[in-house]
C-alpha cells in the first residue's frame, strides 16, 4: 500500500506549480517561520538562563558554586549537594525501577497473553499520565510513614521515598519504549534463535534483549531525563534540608526542588544563583542528550 | 539443562512478578486516592466555588482555569507545530543542516526539565514582557513545553499518510498546498488529534511552570491577563496549606477528579487509535 | 525573538484585553499573611464586588512583587530592609505570635528560648535533653524566604556572620518544608517533629499543640502584652502612586470590620493591641 519511502522523495516536493504561485510562496513562508519558533523559543531559554544565572558564577566562582557544600544565601551557595542529591535520587531510582520496567516490557511484547497485555498496556499508559503532584501526594501519606516504619527512623523524609516515587514514575516510560523496541526486532532474530533449539524464554534474554539494546538504552536514559527533571513529587517527599545526605534515610534537597521552593522569594545573586542551579541541571540533560545520540548513532551503523 | 530450565522458569516468573508490581502500583496509587476522595465528589464539590468564609467550598474555579490554560495554551502550541511539522516532512530537504538545526532545538526543548521552563517563563513573560501572573503568560510557557510533543507526532502521523496520495494529487494539477490541506492533513487527522490530546494531558498535569507564571488566585479568571489556578496547582497548594480535616477531603477529590480526567483521555485516545487503526485497511 | 512572541501575545491580547476587569485588586506575599488575607478578600468582594485576588507566595517575592508593579499590594510577615522600603508605603495591619509546636502525642510543654537556639543548631538532638523522653528531636523549618522564618531567627539569635553577610544558623540538615501547612502536617504527622508557624494558624487544628516559651503560654493576650517574645507584625506595602481600589481595600482591612475579621481569624488586631 505504501509505495514510497519514509522520507519523502525529492521528485514528489519539487513539484513546479504554474498558477498561484505567490501563495504557494506564502505558505512556504508561513510554514519556514513556524518551524523557526522552536528554535527561537530554545535560543530565548538558553540566553536568558545564562545572562541571569552567569552574575552567580562569577560573583561565587564556578567551583565554589558547584562544588561549594554550604547553600546560605545570600551569602553562599554551593550547589554540590544538590548535585549529589540529584544524582542519587535518579540513579537510585533507575537501579529500583529499571528491571521492573524491562521486566514487564518483555512480559508485554513477548509473553503475555493477548488479552492480558491489552489490560496492562493502557494501565501502563494511565501511570504515565498521573500528575506528578498525586505521586508525590501518594508518597507523602503512604511512602514517608513506611519508611519510617520500615527503617524505625525518626523521619521517613528521606532520599529513599524520592527513590521509591521516581522509581514509579519512571515505569511508563521505560516500559513504553523498550516494549516498542522489541516489537519492531525482525521476527527472523527469535525464528533462529528457536530454530536452533533454544527456548523460548532463553531467546528472548539472550537474543532480543542484546538485539534490543540501544533502544532499551534510550528508553533508560529518557526514564533518567524524567527522574532528574521531576520536582513537585520530589519537594513533597524528600525532605528539602540542603545539606550534604550521608545515605539514603537522609533528607536531601535536589537541583529542581531548589529552583522551585525559592524562585518566587530571590532576588539579586541569590535569584541568580538559581538560574545558575538550572544551567547545571542543563548541563546534565546535554550529557545524557549527548549519550542518547551517542546510542543512537551506534546503532545506525 | 536442567539448570537451564530453572533459569527459564525463573525468568519467566520475573516477568509476571514484574507486571504484577507495575499494575499493583497503578491500583494501589488509583485506589488510595478514589476510595478516600470519591465520596467527596458530588455535584456541589464540582460547580461551587472556593471559599474560605462558607461551609460547601468546591473547584470550579480550577476547572475553569484549567480549561482556559488547556484551550489557549493549545490555540498557540496547535497551529505553529502542525506548521512545523508540515515543513519538515513536506517543504524541507532531508537533512539539509535548517532541517538538523530544527530538529536539534525541537529534540532539546523536550528534554529541558519543566521547572527550567518555569524559571524562564517567569522572567520573561511575566516580567520582561509585563504579562504579570496571568493565564496568559502561563500558556506562552506551556506551548514552548508541549510544542515538541504536538511537532513529533504530527510528523509521525504526515510520514505515514501514503506517497500515492501525494503523487495522485499532483498528477490531478493541485497545488502544493492544496494538495496538503485537502489530501494530506485530513489523513493523517488521527494522529494530530492523539498529538492535541496527549498535549492536554500534558498542560493538565504541569505543577511548577504553571504557578510560576500563572499565580494561584483561586477565583475564575475574567481574561487571559488574569491569574488563575489549575487543577493541578490546586492539589498541590492544598497539600501545601492542610490544616483541617475538610482541606485533606478537598485534596483526596481534587485528586480523584484529575486521575477520573486523565482516565477520559486516556480513552478518547485509545478510540481514536483503534479507529485509525481500522481505516487504513 | 521577541518580536515574534510579542506579535503573538498582541494578536492573543487583543480581542480579550478589554475585558479585564478594571476593578480587581492584586496581592501577593507571604503565606502567614495570606492566610487571613483570603478571608478578607472574600468578605471585602463579597461587599462591594471588587475582586481581590490573593497570592500567598512568601514574604519576600510579595515584597517584590509590589515593588516591581507585578500586584498592586504586598504582604510581608516580616520587617522590610531599608533597601526594600524605598518608594513603598508598609502599614501594619496586625500581630501575629510565632508558635513553636510539636506533636500532640509529646509530654513536653515548655522550652526556653535558649533550648529552641540549640534544637535548630543541632546541637540538641533529644527530646531527653529537655525533659521529654529518650527520642531524637526531628526539627523542622521553613525555606529561608519566609517571613516567619527570618523573624524568627532575628528574634531568637539564629544568625551568623559569613563574609560579612548575615546568614541563617539553623542547621542544614534541618527539614524544610515550604509553607505553613507542609510544616504543620509533617509536625502532625511525625511525634518527633518540632516546628514554628504562625500562631493564628494554630488554634482551629487538634494534632499539634503550641509550646510555652520560657514560660510564658502562646497566646494572643500574651503576644500583645509582650510578655511572649516570639512574635511580629503583619505588614501591606504598596508603591505610593498605587491605585485606588488597592488603597480602599487597605482602607477596609484597617477598619473596625477589616479588624474584626482579622480577630476572628485567631490572629491580633491593631485595634486590641493599642487598648
Amino acid at each position: 500500500m505504501n509505495i514510497g519511502n519514509k522520507s519523502l522523495p525529492q521528485t514528489a516536493q519539487s513539484i513546479p506549480t504554474k498558477k498561484r504561485d505567490w501563495i504557494g510562496i506564502f505558505f512556504h513562508i508561513l510554514f519556514i517561520c513556524s518551524a523557526l519558533v522552536g528554535v527561537f523559543s530554545l535560543a530565548t531559554i538558553v540566553w536568558f538562563l545564562f545572562s541571569e544565572g552567569l552574575p552567580a558564577f562569577r560573583q561565587a566562582g564556578v567551583l565554589d558554586l558547584v562544588f561549594g557544600d554550604l547553600w546560605l544565601p545570600p551569602a553562599l551557595f554551593g550547589i554540590f549537594p544538590m548535585i549529589v542529591a540529584s544524582l542519587a535520587s535518579t540513579i537510585g531510582a533507575v537501579i529500583v525501577g529499571v528491571p521492573v520496567a524491562l521486566f514487564t516490557a518483555v512480559f508485554l511484547a513477548e509473553l503475555a497473553p493477548q488479552w492480558l497485555a491489552n489490560i496492562v498496556r493502557p494501565a501502563v499508559e494511565l501511570l504515565a499520565g498521573i500528575p506528578s503532584v498525586v505521586y508525590g501526594f501518594f508518597g507523602l501519606v503512604i511512602i514517608v510513614p513506611a519508611i519510617e516504619v520500615i527503617f524505625n527512623i525518626p523521619a521517613g523524609n528521606t532520599i529513599l521515598a524520592g527513590i521509591i516515587v521516581l522509581a514509579i514514575m519512571i515505569l511508563p516510560t521505560v516500559i513504553t519504549i523498550s516494549e516498542t523496541s522489541l516489537r519492531a526486532l525482525p521476527p527472523v532474530y527469535k525464528e533462529g534463535a528457536l530454530a536452533l533449539g533454544a527456548s523460548n524464554i532463553y531467546s528472548i534474554f539472550k537474543v532480543l534483549i542484546p538485539a534490543a539494546k540501544s533502544g532499551i538504552l534510550t528508553a533508560i536514559a529518557l526514564g533518567v531525563a524524567r527522574a532528574l527533571g521531576e520536582t513537585m513529587a520530589i519537594i513533597m517527599v524528600m525532605g528539602n534540608a540542603p545539606a550534604m545526605p550521608g545515605s539514603l534515610l537522609d533528607p536531601a534537597r535536589t537541583l529542581t526542588a531548589n529552583i522551585a521552593m525559592e524562585m518566587s522569594y530571590a532576588t539579586g545573586i541569590h535569584a541568580s544563583a538559581l538560574y545558575a542551579t538550572g544551567i547545571v541541571l542543563l548541563v546534565f540533560i546535554v550529557i545524557l542528550n549527548a549519550v542518547i545520540l551517542y546510542i543512537n548513532k551506534k546503532r545506525a551503523y | 539443562m536442567l539448570t537451564r530450565k530453572t533459569q527459564d522458569k525463573f525468568l519467566l516468573a520475573a516477568t509476571w512478578a514484574a507486571a504484577t508490581v507495575t499494575i499493583l502500583f497503578l491500583l494501589w496509587v488509583v485506589w488510595h486516592v478514589l476510595s478516600n476522595g470519591l465520596s467527596f465528589v458530588t455535584w456541589e464539590f464540582i460547580t461551587s466555588s472556593y471559599t474560605r468564609i462558607g461551609e460547601a467550598s468546591g473547584i470550579w474555579p480550577m476547572i475553569v482555569s484549567t480549561v482556559y490554560m488547556v484551550v489557549l495554551t493549545l490555540s498557540i502550541a496547535t497551529p505553529i507545530g502542525i506548521m512545523t511539522a508540515i515543513y519538515l516532512t513536506e517543504y524541507a530537504k532531508p537533512g539539509s543542516k535548517i532541517v538538523q538545526v530544527i530538529r536539534f532545538c525541537i529534540e532539546s526543548l523536550a528534554g529541558i526539565p519543566s521547572i527550567v521552563y518555569g524559571l524562564f517563563g517567569m522572567t520573561f513573560f511575566v516580567t520582561t514582557l509585563g504579562l504579570g501572573f496571568s493565564i496568559l503568560a502561563g500558556s506562552l510557557t506551556l506551548s514552548i513545553l508541549i510544542l515538541p510533543v504536538i511537532i513529533r507526532t504530527t510528523e509521525e502521523a504526515l510520514m505515514a499518510v501514503p506517497m500515492s496520495y501525494r503523487e495522485g494529487g499532483y498528477a490531478l494539477g493541485s497545488s502544493k498546498i492544496y494538495t496538503i490541506w485537502r489530501l494530506i492533513l485530513p489523513s493523517a487527522m488521527p494522529g494530530i488529534i492523539t498529538a492535541i490530546i496527549l498535549s492536554i494531558g500534558r498542560v493538565i498535569g504541569e505543577s511548577a511552570p504553571v504557578f510560576l507564571t500563572a499565580g494561584m488566585v483561586t477565583k475564575i479568571p475574567e481574561s487571559v491577563l488574569d491569574s488563575g489556578r489549575t487543577l493541578t496547582v490546586h492539589l498541590y497548594k492544598l497539600t501545601q496549606e492542610l490544616f483541617s480535616q475538610n482541606e485533606w477531603d478537598q485534596a483526596y477529590a481534587t485528586a480523584t477528579v484529575l486521575i477520573v480526567l486523565v482516565l477520559f483521555l486516556n480513552l478518547i485516545t485509545k478510540l481514536i487509535a483503534t479507529r485509525y487503526a481500522k481505516k487504513s485497511y | 525573538m521577541k518580536k515574534v512572541i510579542g506579535l503573538l501575545v498582541a494578536i492573543v491580547l487583543s480581542p480579550i484585553a478589554f475585558a479585564s476587569s478594571e476593578t480587581t485588586v492584586t496581592i501577593a506575599g507571604s503565606t502567614s499573611v495570606s492566610n487571613v488575607m483570603e478571608v478578607l478578600g472574600e468578605t471585602y468582594q463579597k461587599k462591594t464586588g471588587i475582586d481581590v485576588e490573593v497570592q500567598g507566595m512568601g514574604s519576600s517575592a510579595g515584597i517584590v512583587a509590589a515593588r516591581n508593579g507585578t500586584t498592586m499590594l504586598g504582604m510581608s510577615s516580616r520587617e522590610l530592609t531599608i533597601d526594600e522600603l524605598t518608594d513603598v508605603d508598609t502599614m501594619v495591619i496586625a500581630h501575629d505570635g510565632i508558635a513553636i509546636v510539636i506533636n500532640k502525642s509529646n509530654p513536653v510543654e515548655n522550652l526556653t528560648k535558649e533550648e529552641i537556639k540549640k534544637i535548630y543548631r543541632q546541637e540538641i538532638t533529644n527530646w531527653k535533653e529537655v525533659g521529654g523522653e529518650d527520642k531524637p528531636i526531628i526539627a523542622v523549618t521553613r525555606d529561608v524566604s519566609s517571613g516567619t522564618r527570618e523573624e524568627f531567627e532575628k528574634i531568637l539569635g539564629l544568625k551568623r556572620n559569613v563574609n560579612n553577610i548575615e546568614v541563617s544558623d539553623i542547621s542544614p540538615r534541618t527539614l524544610v518544608g515550604n509553607g505553613n501547612g507542609m510544616v504543620k502536617t509533617m509536625v502532625a504527622n511525625n511525634i518527633y517533629a518540632l516546628a514554628y508557624i504562625s500562631l493564628g494558624s494554630v488554634d482551629h487544628e487538634l494534632l499539634v499543640k503550641a509550646l510555652s516559651v520560657d514560660g510564658i503560654k502562646a497566646t494572643n493576650e500574651n503576644v500583645f502584652s509582650g510578655e511572649y517574645k516570639l512574635a511580629r507584625s503583619f505588614i501591606v506595602l504598596y508603591k505610593k502612586n498605587v491605585a485606588q481600589p488597592a488603597l480602599d481595600f487597605v482602607n477596609y482591612i484597617m477598619s473596625d470590620e477589616g479588624q474584626k475579621i482579622i480577630d476572628d481569624q485567631g490572629y491580633i488586631s491593631i485595634e486590641q493591641s493599642h487598648n
